[in-house]
């Protein structure tokens, strides 16, 4: 039975090639693994090897011969006494190349995201009113958050630098140890890119680990687990195996430390589909989000801040107290400009508020909590009441967490906008170490002010 | 403290029945990977495809050290490992072409499959990523206190990265039950292990961290299943994990768009006409009679049949529905049992 030998795709991006050299002749034998040719690729030279056995009946393509097309019939192969002539069957009808590209063509493909719309927000409060209420720190809520769930569910474990004996090196992890042992509660040596695919795997295995960074800067050491390992996994898989697990830490400038020990990852982690981020600011935040984020059958990255942990806030004083992902919460309300923020930002805007509503500027104040999945229509919803948005961040400035709120604001609600966005962030600048200038590295609540004032035409 | 180079000349105790069965096994990955390069040429397959031929004695002979719950994760040059631990060719076909009968409904691709069913892992196409997988699995084994072992596979270009010295010396502390398999094909894409390392050897590194491990003959699928015998039983009784330096030699280039020009056509030439492993196992079988000529032909002709079912019916599944571009980026439930 005759058979085509066509011309082969020999590199990713291949389309034709110049057959360089035929190796073998009209009437040589050739085996399965012969080198039969030598074709230039747009990269390099190639030896193009016989799959099947067979006589070199006739040689189609002669060699020399320029741009020639993939799947192209080069020769025809023939077995024993067959006539060099006869039809050859097509070996094995490759699918035309242009019926692969026409789906791409469809305006399916141009679809977007098909999330179930969210027309309205959210507004029911976290906690219903009249809740017997305390006083902690969101140190404290991050420990309870962790303790409960560790004791609900015994597939969570918590795994980092000094979590164990040392308590934590910012103490969130205080007690754990002797609250569930060695097994739960593991101490790792300083080896943030292997201890963090070692995490990835167990929860590949089935494990709920909680992975802590003493802060995200570290993880930077460990990102491509975190991207390319546990938020890849899902789709890669056609849903088959994921991570959920979490990875918390403090995260952004503390005070003092430099530029190497200063950098907010918010807009980073947001960027990637198949992560979750939270960014809390309060102790309710805290606690509510993080038991949310381990119970999450996906990686989750929680932001916290060290500046922040020492913070005493009210908190329900209820058990198990969760907060959903994707419900930002609106901590002041108002009519005058819509200010969006979440973390250590909401220290600004809130204090920016305070001193505004002095001058007669009420604004409102949105704390977006998780930033993916990210409550848009709160914002939208607020901008279009209000006309006017400030968002705050302390993170740099190009690619920020604003600037892609300014654009969906820009897109969604454009005709309701009497000003344009202004996006308060931290300079674009490393962290500096001098105390003047680290202040002024930092987004200030002036700044917030000032950008209030002039959106409003103050 | 790191063991010797075994050194023992007893003849493995096999049956004909194993040794049919790892002929079998071995040449499905033969045949298969011919088929997918043939498929890559008619542009049926896209982007890297990375083949396993020359390397098939690795997997099949750890496969036969491994019982059911042991798990397994490796590269990207990943379809033999498939094949090996009994996924479905179609299905590892299908993906290959991108198509929606593959294992990840067309979204992963060669260097991306996995089998929840099969305890197959993956399919990374991060260099050496997958080491600190294989023990994140193996400590999940060893959380939930079954007997389990993990095989971890990495190329002798892996070995270079840091995380797997990171890995290995958490590996070692914990006890985690898994086998660090170093495939060494003799070249990371272009470079040679001589050009890469002035390291002799790559398992006699685990010394530094306490493992025990040694160099195993790739070519030779019984001494492999030998050494994964005894390394998985070294696991097995808490003894932490166990280094394999498996020397094999891959024949076609790294990648499909590999010129190859880093090696002469004499070297590969030598190792194929000497040192291949399929050919090995079919002198035995036959000089001891424990299979006919027929026999064997009986036995390609099956697996040529299964080869070419895989490749029509990749050709044939369809191309993923484009509602699929948006599935499997967020669970809604736990995506694996604990």
């Amino acid at each position: 039975m005759a058979t085509e030998i066509l011309m082969p795709a020999l590199s990713p991006t291949m389309e034709e090639g110049t057959l360089a050299k035929w190796m073998v002749k009209e009437g040589d034998t050739v085996s399965s693994g012969d080198i039969i040719a030598e074709i230039e690729t747009d990269k390099a030279t190639m030896e193009f090897e016989a799959v099947d056995e067979g006589i070199m009946g006739k040689i189609l393509i002669a060699e020399g011969t320029e741009g020639v097309k993939v799947n192209t019939a080069i020769a025809i192969l023939v077995e024993e006494g067959e006539d060099a002539d006869a039809t050859p069957t097509k070996a094995s009808a490759p699918v035309p190349q242009d019926k692969a590209q026409s789906s791409e063509d469809s305006p399916a493909a141009d679809m977007k995201h098909p999330t179930p719309a969210q027309p309205k927000s959210d507004a029911t409060p976290d906690w219903p009113e009249g809740t017997k209420m305390r006083t902690a720190t969101v140190r404290e809520a991050l420990n309870e958050a962790m303790a409960e769930e560790m004791t609900r569910d015994e597939t969570v474990f918590l795994m980092g630098e000094e979590v164990a004996e040392y308590q934590g090196a910012y103490k969130i992890s205080q007690g754990l140890l002797d609250k569930f042992g060695s097994k739960r509660v593991i101490d790792t040596p300083i080896t943030e890119h292997g201890f963090t695919g070692i995490a990835v795997g167990a929860a590949f295995g089935g494990l709920r680990p909680i992975v802590e960074f003493m802060t995200f800067n570290f993880a930077m050491q460990a990102i491509d687990h975190i991207i390319n390992s546990a938020a890849k996994t899902l789709y890669m898989s056609g849903g088959q195996m994921g991570a959920p697990m979490v990875f918390r830490g403090a995260n952004g400038a503390a005070a003092r430390v430099g530029a190497q020990h200063s950098q907010d990852y918010a807009a980073w982690y947001m960027q990637v589909p198949g992560l979750k981020v939270v960014m809390p600011y309060s102790a309710a935040d805290a606690k509510g989000l993080l038991k949310t984020a381990i119970r999450d059958p996906n990686p989750v990255i929680f932001l916290e801040n060290e500046i922040l942990y020492g913070r005493s806030f009210e908190m329900p004083d209820v058990d198990d107290f969760t907060i959903p992902f994707g419900k930002a919460k609106i901590e002041r309300s108002g009519d005058d400009v819509t200010i969006v923020s979440f973390g250590i930002g909401m220290q600004y805007a809130l204090a920016a508020a305070e001193k505004l509503a002095k001058d007669g500027i009420n604004a409102e104040v949105i704390n977006l909590r998780t930033l993916r999945p990210v409550d848009l229509p709160t914002v939208l919803e607020s901008v279009r009441k209000t006309n006017r948005c400030v968002t705050v961040e302390e993170g740099w400035p190009q690619g920020s967490v604003g600037s892609w709120l300014a654009s969906e604001i820009m897109q969604q609600a454009f005709d309701y906008l009497d000003a344009p966005v202004i996006t308060c962030t931290g300079k674009d600048v490393p962290m500096p170490y001098a105390a003047n200038l680290e202040k002024l590295a930092l987004v200030t609540t002036d700044e917030v002010i000032e950008a209030v004032k002039k959106v409003t035409y103050r | 403290m790191a063991t010797k180079k075994s050194t023992s000349k007893a003849k493995p105790n096999v049956s004909a029945e194993e040794l049919l069965g790892h002929y079998r096994e071995m040449l499905m990955i033969r045949r298969f990977e011919e088929k997918a390069g043939q498929l890559y040429g008619m542009g049926l397959i896209g982007g890297f495809c990375h083949l396993y031929i020359g390397q098939e004695a690795v997997v099949v002979g750890l496969e036969a050290a491994a019982k059911d719950g042991d798990k397994r994760v490796t590269s990207y040059r990943d379809h033999g490992h498939m094949l090996a631990c009994g996924m479905d060719p179609k299905g590892v076909m299908a993906e290959l072409t991108g198509r929606e009968g593959g294992y990840s409904a067309g979204k992963g691709g060669s260097m991306h499959m996995f089998s929840a069913e099969k305890h197959f892992y993956g399919g990374h196409g991060i260099v050496a990523a997958q080491v600190p997988i294989g023990a994140g699995l193996a400590c999940s084994d060893k959380y939930k206190g079954n007997d389990n072992v993990t095989f971890a596979y990495f190329g002798d270009g892996a070995a270079n990265q840091g995380q797997v010295y990171e890995t290995y010396n958490m590996a070692e502390l914990w006890d985690l039950p898994v086998v660090f398999v170093i495939e060494n094909n003799q070249y990371a894409m272009g470079t040679s292990m001589q050009r890469s390392t002035k390291s002799p050897s790559l398992w006699e590194r685990g010394a530094a961290y306490g493992i025990e491990g040694e160099a195993v003959d790739g070519m030779d699928v019984l001494k492999v299943k030998e050494a994964g015998e005894k390394a998985v039983a070294h696991c097995r009784a808490g003894k932490g994990p166990y280094i394999l330096e498996v020397n094999t030699y891959r024949y076609r280039g790294h990648s499909m768009s590999d010129p190859a020009k880093y090696r002469t056509r004499e070297e590969v030439q030598k190792m194929r006409e000497e040192r291949d492993p399929i050919e090995a196992i079919r002198q035995m079988l036959l000089t001891g009679k424990h299979a006919s000529e027929d026999d064997l032909k009986a036995i390609d002709k099956d697996i040529k049949a299964i080869v070419n079912e895989s490749a029509e019916f990749a050709k044939d599944s369809p191309e993923p529905a484009l509602e699929e571009l948006w599935t499997d980026i967020y669970a809604t439930e736990l995506p694996q049992e604990a």
